[in-house]
Parts: C-alpha cells; structure tokens; sequence
C-alpha cells in the first residue's frame, strides 16, 4: 500500500477554476537565460521539491543537500515527503485545472517513469530546460542511454537525471545458502522456504517493478513492452503469464499471500527482523549501505538475476507553474554536480549510483568516486549483470489496476 | 437596558467559526459525489460516481474492516468501562487508574498506534521476551498480529486509546446523577455491588455518557492514522481507501473518493443509528432484568477479571511507549534480543535540527488552537452565566459535530472554503482546522468546572461594587486557573493528535510531529520513528504537567496567605 503523507485534495482548487483554466494548455518555452542571470535571481528562493520521503537515509541525503544549497547558493531547500509521487502530479494537474498558472506550490519533483510520463503528456512540465544547467554535460549518455530515455518516453529536456536504479534483491547470507537466479527458481525457491518470501504493495515502486521483472521475463514476446498498450487482448494475452505466476507463488509468501509490505524500506525492516529472508532494492549498494547504518545485519549480501533485472534512471522536473523556477534549476545543477553525485553513491550515505560519465571528469572529482569503498554486500558491474529496459508506461498502469482488481479485495 | 456587548455575539461567532467549515465541507463533498462539479466537468447531476464506487475492487473488505473494527472496539471499551466502574465504584483503585489514564488520553492516537505496532508484531518485544528460550522460534513466526486479516490490531489500538476517554467522560457523568445515593439504595435492598451499579447506577449514566460514546463510535469508524499504522493494507479500512482515492492523479476518481466520503457518512451515522436501535433493544431487555429482582454476588470475579484487563491494556499501552522511547536511543537491536545490543544517541543528534522545526510547528500550533479556543469559550460560559442560560441538549449536539461526523467526509469540502477565503496551505488554515476539534474538547473539559463555581464568589463580589468584567478577571479566573489550565493543556494535546487536518489544512506545507511520525511508519528506521512518536507523545504529556504545575508556582504564596487568613 501507499501511505500518502501529502493528500493534496486539488479537486478543491479546481473548485475555483476559470473556464479558460480548463482548456488552457500550460505554455512551455525553453529556457535559455544564461546561467549567471539564473543563479543571481536563484538567490534568497524558497525551493518546494517534493520527493519520496519513504526512506531515512534518502532523507538524510536530501537534507545534507539542503544544507549545501543554503550555503552556496543562499536557496531555502524545503524536502515535502511524498508517500506516491503520483500525489505531486495530482497537485499540479488540478493546480492547472484551477487555473493557476503561476506560483504554484511545488518547485521540482523526484520524478520517472509513469508520472514522467503523464506530466509530459499532460504538458505539465517546465522546460526544456537541461541545455542550460552546466553540470548535465558531464552525463554518461553513451553508456546510461536511459538517462535520456525514460520507460520508453524520450526525456527531452523536461527532466534531468540525478542517480541509476537497478533492481537487485537483499538476503541474509546466515539463513539462505543458494539464491534463485530467475525468476521460476524464485518460485521454487518460495516453494521450499514458504512464508519466506514478499514484495511490497504495488502501487510502490518497488512492487511494481517486481511485477514487471516477472512480466519481461515470463511473456512469450517481450518486445511488445517497449510499445504503448494497444489494446485490452493484447494485455491479456502478455500478462497472462505473470497471473498465472503470481497465483501460484502467492500461497507461499510471507502471511500466504494475504498481507504484504508497504515499502521497501518496510521489507528491509522484515529482513532484519527475520520475518523474511528477501528483500527487494533498487540501489545497487543498498545492502552495504545499510549495514553501514545498522540496518542490516553484516551477513547481509546481494544478488541479481541471471538475465538481468530492470534498471532505469531517476530524474528531477520542474512544473510549469513552479514558483522558484531558478531555484529549482540550480538545484538540480547541483544535484548532477561531481560533489554531490559522489556523496549519494557512498554506502556510508545513500549507495545510489551515479549518472555521470567519470571520464568525462577532472581528475580531482574522479578521486572523488575512486576513493568510495564499495562495501562486501555490493556486486561489482560485472557481476550486477545485464540491464533490462522498463516497459513503456502504459504497461505499468494497467498492470497495477489488475493486480488491484485480483490481489486487494 | 444593558447595551449588549461583544460577549453576547461570542457563542454565535464559536458557533459560525467551527460549524461553517463543517456545513460547507459537507456540501463540498456531496455535490461532487453526485456528479456536480463543473471545473472536472461534471455539471450535471449523476449517480455514475456511486456505480464506479460499488465496482471498485476490494470496497466490500474495507467496508467490512471499518464496520467490524468500529463497532467491536466501541463495544469493547464501553462494556470494559462501565464493569471496571460497576466492580470498582468508590474504591481507591479508580483514582488510581484514573491517575494512569489521564495521562493515556494525552498521548497521540498515532503514538499509542506505533507503539503497540512493536509491541505485538510476530518480530516484536513481547515475543522477543519469550524468544527463542520459552518458544523456540529461532525466527519469528508467520502470523499476522499487525495488520491482520481482520483488523483486530486496529481495534485493540482503538480500544487502547478509547477506554481512557470514555472512563474520564463517564466518572465526570458519575457526579451528575447521585450514584452514591442510587447506589446505597440498591445495597440497603441487598444488591450485589457490581449488579446495583449495573441496575441503579448505569440506566441514568447511560444517558450523560451517549454523546460520547457515539462520538468514539464515530472516530473508530473514521479512523485514518491508527489504521494506517495497524490495519491491513490491500485493502484497508474504508476512510484509508477513501483518501487514497483522493490521490489517484486520474482526476475523474475524485468523484468517486467523494462518493466514498459520503458512503463514510452514511456508514457513521447509520451505525449511530444501529447503535441506538441496540439501546431500545437492550432498555427492554434490561428492564425486565432490574425488574427481575435478582440481587447478583458479591462480583469479586468480575471486579478480578476488569481490573486485570483494564491494568493489562494500560500496561501495555505503556510498554509501547517505552519501546519507542527506547528505539529512539537504540544503534542495533534485532530480534530475538530482549533489549538493544547497542545503544547510541545519533539518532537523536542526526535528527536534532528536523526534530526541532517540526516539534516548533507542532508547539506553535497546538498553543495557537488551544489559547484560541480557551478564549471563545471563556467567553461563551461566561455569557451564559451572565446571562443565565443554560446549555440545552441540542447545543451539546452542535458542539459535538465536529467529533460526530467523519474527518474524512467533510475536510476536503473544507479545503474548497480554505482556497475561497485564500488561506489554503498557511498556518492560519491549519490553526483553524485544529481548532473544528480543539474546541469542543475544551468546551467539554472546562464546561463543569465552570459552572460548578460557587456563584456567591461573583455575587458577593458584584455587591461589593465591582463591574462583571473584573469579577471576571479578578475572582473567577484566578479561581478557576487551575481548570483553566487543565482545558488548555487538553485542547493542546488534541492539536497534537491530529492527523488528515493537518494534511488537509497544511497542503504539505506544515509537518507536525504526528503526520512525520505515520509517515515514517511506512517503513522509515525503527529509531527515527522513535524518536518523533517520543516527542509526540512527550509535548501532550509536558502540556498537563505544566497544567498541574503551574498553578503551583503561580498561586503558591497567595493561596497559602489566604488559607493562612482563613484559619485566623
């Protein structure tokens, strides 16, 4: 499930809407101010920058950022947590429906994937504005194509990358000896260890990508993902394999199927209490990361797939009706910059890979990556083996309704 | 003729200040729920959101979660009630308990919920106590104790945080109906004690205590913090899956979430009304009992197994509160380790400069409301003795609303009168949103004390020529500091407590201590959680300190003088 922290009950600001705030499309142009006039007028801003607020250590990162932006460029960095990041397009989609076009209440949003991919549609977003912040040239497009593409959706400008996720799961070394290398031995695996077993919630993000790791590697024609849905059969007929998968699988879950996690962070917890022997995670270092902060046991260690897991890229954007619009950039400039991309990676912090391309580096900033220890529960790159892409959008949305539909009730 | 003075438009003005956000968020809920709602475009009125709503999957469960938990928890602490006072009536034990629960009803519904959360989760402290020596579980076991299939945890939480309520609501009841006397009657003809409090005592309590009794009936039916935190997930109890639908960014679900809203209406005072229906039956079936004669034993058994109950649920409450407190201190403690293996204050230095804006907030606020509300209330109890009015059954009904009527079922209209007035998301938004509920319980809290004022203090005073506003000031407040600080110190612990207003009013803007800590609850570091749900239930319990306290400070040479004079 999803605890919303921030309802954001906008059918209210709707109450106040215009007619022309209906039909009104949100103006977009491209920004194009030098970064000198930005950076001035990005002084003294108060920066609203609703991000996932669901895990501690993610926190602690967003708050050291805070700290580094008031310092260096005098911006007042307020982190509003959200549970669902569908809740900050909600709040933009009927600000706009309200008619409010400017001063709206939120500045930049953690953002990928669906809702990316609605607020673009939707033209909800500022921009393109990546052209102009001075640190996305340092971006490794060649070797992270997803840092431009996002689920399928080109990025365009209207986002910009600030860490790699890669689906990896965490168990407890003590208690499992063999991991499943895919995901029919995963069932197995539950199988032999019933009760042992979980994911969270969908719609959490983790929960729904389980799904789709179940989805890409169980249909019979993966390529179909990468397409928007084209219709309801098409659906049936692609995911038909991943229901029969999850009934089957389901009774040898943790509480048989009938309960599951909120969060990762949740199933982390269960980890750690010996309720479960998996967990799943997104960042790569994860585990390392939070044995460094006593949340897992040092027993704690990680494995992947053999044919590879979902990966994909997380970014940032600016609503169309951001208050703080040069706040928000430099902001983001700053979470792309060498600094602040190499504290995020530490496990000792929050173990989340970097975007950019260290050759492209000085040397100095490339000391700063080299010298971050990697921790035991870490895979290499080599070992993290093959990325595979997210499925077009769509797919997700009307996987998560169905799993509503036949596992919540 | 008297020139009527601002005091005589004070209750009118209290009336308008938390009813019309009531009214209008009740409006501004429905109409949507029927389809009108032009900037979406709905202009017309339709009952398709109704349909969606029924197919919407998995709404039979959540209904069945919020009937089943809403009335098992309200039965519960009702029945645990009036047999602990039934079997205790007069003894020392109930100033005892009484002593234990005030504090209880101070700490946060969210607090007690994530305390309770540890205490009995299949990996928490009670197993931990007996794991692995006594049980053998290596592990623990896969049983669900929180958020279970049936919401039970939901409902002991409730049950927890209620009993304490409806007790102080009832023993203040106790002084209104001459239960001493009713009581030595019963005894003189022979009654056992438990069964002449149940046939003399309780038919005219039942009477005070409904109001209140129906207002618990309401909140456990509408509960989103605690349910967040104990009830299960997919899919949760009905005014969860209610806000949830809110959220949804397909906006055409904000008909449904408001069809939902109503439906919560409808359920609350449906299940009043069911509740009621329960009172005719068991009236009629009581009557014949008392008229029976029979005379009941001695209740030692009864009196043995409440106290047990009603000690073991304080005690646990209590555990979970110290399970909290000391997560907040705690570097590792895994299971099946009884305590921390290691301990360490950098949760608390990490958190210290959060910590502290959101506790400010949350200060800031909670005085806000309850200094607001004290002062309209002073007010309006002061006109009615001036006046000498008397508060009527239905203004007691007003004032409840605001407890009566579902959070959820009307907050969201309220947003729409926030945005018109242009306060959406500012503090002032939020103090008066905390205020809907402040000041009933502060009306409630002060009501009696203030009227149980010896009126020959004002008059005597009055006669020695002083006008009404000094005696105000002079005589009646000093004399009634102590209850006055008392009110303040409730209405500041119901700020605290408040959860979706604080979502609602504050537009993710204002985090308070109790929205930080459920939202962490998610599943945040145990440690972190401790040390907001601490601080959350710590700020309620320093405001009644403070209350006792002060008056202390305050009085203390004064109040000594004149007992002094008073002996001479």
């Amino acid at each position: 499930m999803i605890r919303r922290r921030l309802p954001v009950f906008s059918m209210l600001l709707a109450a106040l809407a215009t007619a022309s705030g209906l039909c009104a499309a949100a103006a977009q142009a491209a920004e194009t101010r030098p970064w000198a006039e930005i950076l001035k007028a990005a002084e003294g801003q108060t920066v609203y920058w609703n991000a996932w607020g669901g895990d501690e250590r993610i926190n602690a990162y967003i708050a050291w950022v805070r700290d580094q932006v008031k310092q260096n460029f005098s911006i007042d960095l307020q982190h509003v947590k959200l549970t669902d990041t569908a809740d900050a397009v909600s709040r933009v989609l009927a600000e706009r429906a309200a008619g409010k076009k400017e001063d709206g209440a939120i500045d930049l949003i953690w953002i990928n994937g669906e809702n990316f991919a609605a607020m673009k549609d939707k033209q909800l977003l500022y921009g393109p504005f990546t052209k102009v912040l001075p640190n996305f040239d340092l971006v490794d497009f060649d070797n992270k194509p997803s840092t431009l593409v996002d689920f399928t959706v080109p990025t365009e400008g209207y986002e910009a990358p600030w860490g790699m996720a890669k689906l990896n799961f965490i168990y407890d070394s003590a208690r499992v000896e063999k991991t499943p290398g895919s995901i029919p031995e995963l069932l197995d695996w539950a199988k032999t260890y019933p009760g042992r077993f979980t994911y969270p919630a969908p719609p959490d993000f983790l929960g729904s990508t389980f799904l789709k790791q179940v989805l890409i590697e169980l249909a019979p024609d993966p390529a179909f993902l990468q397409a928007p849905v084209e219709n309801d059969s098409q659906v049936e007929q692609v995911a038909r394999p991943l229901w029969q998968y999850l009934d089957a699988l389901h009774p040898h879950l943790w509480r048989g199927g009938k309960g599951f996690p909120a969060s990762g962070p949740a199933q982390r917890q269960l980890l750690d209490d010996g309720e479960v022997d998996i967990t799943l995670s997104f960042y790569p270092s994860e585990a390392s990361s939070a044995i460094a902060n006593d949340l897992l046991p040092e027993t704690a260690r990680t494995f992947v797939l053999d044919k590879g897991t979902i990966g994909n890229t997380h970014f940032v954007a600016i609503p169309f009706n951001a208050k703080a619009v040069e706040g928000a950039l430099v902001v983001t400039n700053f979470l792309m910059s060498p600094k602040a991309q190499a504290v995020k990676q530490s496990p000792e912090a929050w173990g989340d890979d970097t975007v950019l391309a260290l050759s492209k580096l000085s040397d100095g900033d490339r000391q700063l990556f080299a010298t971050l220890p990697r921790g035991d529960a870490t895979l290499s790159p080599e070992e993290l083996g093959p990325t595979l892409l997210e499925p077009h959008p769509s797919w997700m949305t009307r996987i998560e309704a169905e799993w509503q539909q036949r596992y919540a009730r | 003729m008297p020139r009527r003075g601002l005091l005589a438009y004070l209750p009118a003005l209290t009336l308008a200040l938390f009813l019309a956000p009531v009214a209008t968020g009740l409006v501004g809920t429905w109409l949507p729920a029927f389809g009108y709602f032009p900037t979406l475009g709905g202009d017309s009125l339709t009952l398709k959101s109704w349909f969606v709503l029924f197919a919407q999957p998995g709404l039979g469960e959540s209904l069945r979660l919020t009937i089943l938990s809403g009335f098992l928890a309200t039965l519960i602490a009702f029945l645990l009630t009036i047999l602990l006072l039934a079997a205790c009536h007069g003894g020392r034990l109930i100033l005892v308990l009484r002593g234990l629960m005030a504090p209880l009803i101070a700490v946060p519904h969210a607090a007690v919920a994530l305390g309770l959360a540890f205490l009995i989760a299949p990996s928490g402290w009670l197993v931990r106590l007996v794991s692995p020596w006594a049980t053998g579980w290596q592990l623990p076991p896969d049983v669900a104790t929180v958020q279970d299939p049936n919401a039970l945890a939901l409902t002991f939480g409730l049950v927890v945080k209620e009993l304490p309520f409806l007790l102080l609501m009832t023993l203040a009841a106790l002084e209104h109906v001459r239960a001493e006397e009713r009581l030595a009657v019963a005894r003189s003809l022979g009654y056992g004690p438990v069964t002449a409090w149940l046939k003399a005592v309780l038919p005219a309590v039942y009477r005070q205590i409904r109001l209140p009794l129906y207002a618990v009936l309401a909140y456990a039916l509408s509960v989103v913090d605690m349910a967040l935190i104990l009830a299960p997930l997919t899919p949760p109890p009905l005014a969860v899956q209610v806000l949830r639908w809110f959220n949804d960014p397909d906006l055409s679900m904000r008909f449904v979430a408001a069809a939902g809203a109503s439906l919560q209406l409808l359920i609350v005072a449906g299940s009043i009304a069911l509740w009621r229906l329960g009172e005719i039956v068991v009236e009629r079936l009581g009557r014949a009992w008392i008229a029976g004669g029979r005379r009941g034993g001695n209740g030692r058994i009864t009196r043995l197994l409440t106290i047990c109950l009603v000690q073991g649920i304080v005690a646990l409450a209590a555990a979970g509160l110290l399970g909290l407190a000391l997560w907040s201190v705690t570097r590792r403690w895994r299971y099946p380790d009884v305590l921390p293996s290691a301990f360490s204050l950098e949760t608390w230095a990490r958190q210290a400069p959060e910590v502290a804006a959101i506790a400010g907030t949350t200060l800031a606020t909670g005085l806000a409301a309850a200094a607001i509300a004290l002062v309209l209330v002073l007010g309006c109890l002061e006109n009615e003795q001036r006046r000498g009015l008397s508060l009527t059954n239905r203004a007691l009904w007003l004032l409840y609303t605001p407890l009566l009527v579902p959070q959820v079922a009307f907050l969201f209209g309220t947003q729409v009168l926030a945005i018109q007035v242009g306060i959406d998301a500012t503090w002032l938004a939020l103090v008066w949103s905390h205020l809907l509920f402040v000041l009933p319980y502060v009306f409630l809290t002060l009501g009696d004390s203030y009227r149980a004022l010896d009126e020959r203090y004002a008059r005597t005073a009055l006669c020695l020529g002083a006008r009404p506003n000094r005696v105000f000031w002079q005589v009646k407040l000093p004399m009634l500091l102590r209850p006055v600080l008392f009110a303040l110190a409730v209405g500041f612990a119901v700020s605290v407590t408040q959860y979706l207003p604080t979502l609602f009013a504050g537009g993710g803007r204002f985090v308070t201590l109790t929205t930080e800590a459920v939202g962490l609850a998610a599943g945040g570091d145990r440690r972190v959680i401790g040390v907001y749900a601490f601080l959350q239930a710590l700020l309620p319990l320093l405001g009644f300190a403070g209350a006792l306290a002060l008056p202390q400070l305050l009085l203390g040479p004064r109040a000594q003088r004149r007992n002094l004079q008073a002996a001479a």
